[in-house]
């Protein structure tokens, strides 16, 4: 569902060039939840910005979703969904209606659009809230709504950037049994950023730890934390992996 | 077909804010309403020069300040989420033009309007073409707008356009004419662009519809569409945008 190689991306200040990302590769295949973690200013997001074409990689190649990613990125956005971190609905916006401009983007017709978009929302629990404002929301149905926007064309393959912060446990739960239920349904394929160990432990069938621009080390994540020790947490795996602990990274 | 979609949503979008609409024209109503009776007394110039004057005014501020709504896309993860779709850049870029577009539409024909009650008396082919000129200025301009408001600091674009729109605005001697003006502050205005738009609209009020002023600024205003659209579509398919 992914192939990328050598991709690196220099991000060039005023004042000096920064190397966010410093030749990722990775490999996801069809049906597999993918965690993708690292500290902050790690590269994550970058990572995810160059997959689902908002960045240009500096170097390196991608498929995603069967196309190239640089010369065929409109086949690419066809058949990705992507969350982003900060949301994706302005406050006054109302929900209805900017899940059917965005069913729409896709080239669905208005009555197809107005149909997927009334089985979005029944399916995410949202359809009592389409006639209302985001503002008016809670993070966690606001969290929904972003998810539902990424999903309304039925992609293949869904990018969720830290999906789950700022919610509560509950919403967290919720959210993970949702990203579950999509997979069990409809064989997607799940690549997402986490700052929660416990969340990937939890989600995901693999995992890649980056730091400092470079995959420091991947796998499942039960494989990952036998290779330390006994008992060992992924909390363990980052700190051997990546020197820090991850927490006191998401906490700073 | 991508941007119609486009714009029909965001027409939608504004047609629930319909004060916003009025508070948009107020400043030339305001003109039209509290200076236009001195202007015309004053030997400037009859209504049928003011008009045309307020109408590019209107231009200025209601398309030229459009690119604000960019701003709050941008801050809510709006343009992301847009630009993760197939729709093609230009398309994002031309809804929003379209709908800036219509909505000064609306706005001009209600300001002609109430200018009609005041005493403009203008041949209707005339205030026609005038209509599509200033249409086609909103082209250019809510274009630039958006191109500016996604190139400048974010919390900069508002008090950045307001203050260059007014200089430009003295320039086009949209309120008076710059007839009366002396010869260096001519020089400075025939620098501008917008003088030549308020001198061909206010040529096809007067009915010289094939005028050299008419059509010096109807080919300055296509020069500044062309332009405008060019630098709108470079912006939005640029990477970060």
């Amino acid at each position: 569902m992914i192939h990328a190689t050598g991709l690196t991306r220099t991000f060039t200040t005023k004042t000096a060039t920064v190397d966010a990302v410093r030749g990722v590769d990775l490999d996801v295949s069809p049906g597999e939840i993918v965690g993708f973690l690292g500290p902050n200013g790690a590269g994550k997001t970058t990572t995810l910005r160059m997959l689902t074409t908002l960045l240009r990689p500096s170097g390196g190649t991608a498929t995603v979703a069967g196309h190239d990613l640089t010369t065929e990125p409109t086949e690419v956005r066809r058949r990705i969904g992507y969350v982003p971190q900060g949301g994706s609905v302005g406050p006054a916006a109302l929900i209805g209606e900017e899940l059917e401009l965005q069913a729409r983007l896709y080239g669905l017709g208005l009555p197809a659009a107005r149909e997927r978009v009334t089985e979005l929302l029944d399916r995410l629990g949202l359809t009592a809230l389409a006639a209302r404002p985001a503002a008016s929301l809670s993070g966690g149905q606001r969290r929904r709504v972003d998810i539902a926007m990424g999903l309304v064309h039925r992609p293949g393959l869904l990018f969720l950037d830290e999906p789950t912060t700022g919610l509560d446990p509950r919403g967290r739960a919720d959210l993970w049994d949702d990203i579950r239920r999509l997979r069990a349904e409809s064989g997607l394929t799940v690549f997402l950023s986490t700052h929660y160990l416990d969340e990937a432990d939890a989600l995901c069938d693999r995992v890649l730890i980056i730091d400092a621009g470079r995959i420091v080390s991947e796998g499942e994540p039960e494989a990952l934390k036998s290779g330390i020790g006994p008992g060992a947490t992924l909390d363990d795996v980052f700190l051997a992996v990546t020197g820090r602990a991850l927490r006191e990274e998401a906490a700073a | 077909m991508t941007a119609l979609i486009m714009a029909r949503h965001y027409v939608r979008v504004t047609m629930r804010n319909k004060l916003a609409l009025v508070f948009g024209a107020l400043q030339p109503v305001l003109y039209l309403v509290l200076f236009g009776p001195l202007f015309a007394r004053s030997g400037a110039g009859s209504w049928n020069v003011l008009v045309p004057g307020l109408l590019v005014q209107l231009g200025l501020l209601s398309a030229g300040m459009s690119g604000f709504g960019i701003v709050f896309d941008q801050r809510f993860g709006v343009l992301e989420r847009l630009r993760v779709t197939p729709a093609g850049r230009m398309s994002l870029l031309l809804g929003r033009v379209l709908k800036d577009t219509l909505v000064l539409l609306i706005q001009a024909a209600g300001l002609i309007l109430l200018g009609y009650a005041f005493g403009l008396r203008a041949p209707l082919p005339g205030v026609a073409l005038g209509l599509l000129l200033v249409l086609l200025l909103a082209v250019s301009l809510s274009s630039m707008s958006y191109a500016l408001a996604l190139t400048l600091n974010q919390d900069l674009f508002a008090p950045i356009m307001s203050t260059v729109l007014v200089p430009l605005l003295l320039l086009s001697g949209a309120l008076l004419p710059m007839s009366l003006a002396p010869g260096w502050l001519d020089v400075v205005s025939r620098l501008t662009p917008f003088r030549y738009v308020v001198e061909a609209l206010r040529a096809f009020f007067a009915g010289g519809y094939t005028s050299a002023d008419a059509l010096v600024g109807t080919g300055v205003t296509l020069a500044f569409v062309v332009a405008g659209v060019a630098v709108g579509t470079r912006r939005f398919q640029h990477e970060n945008a």
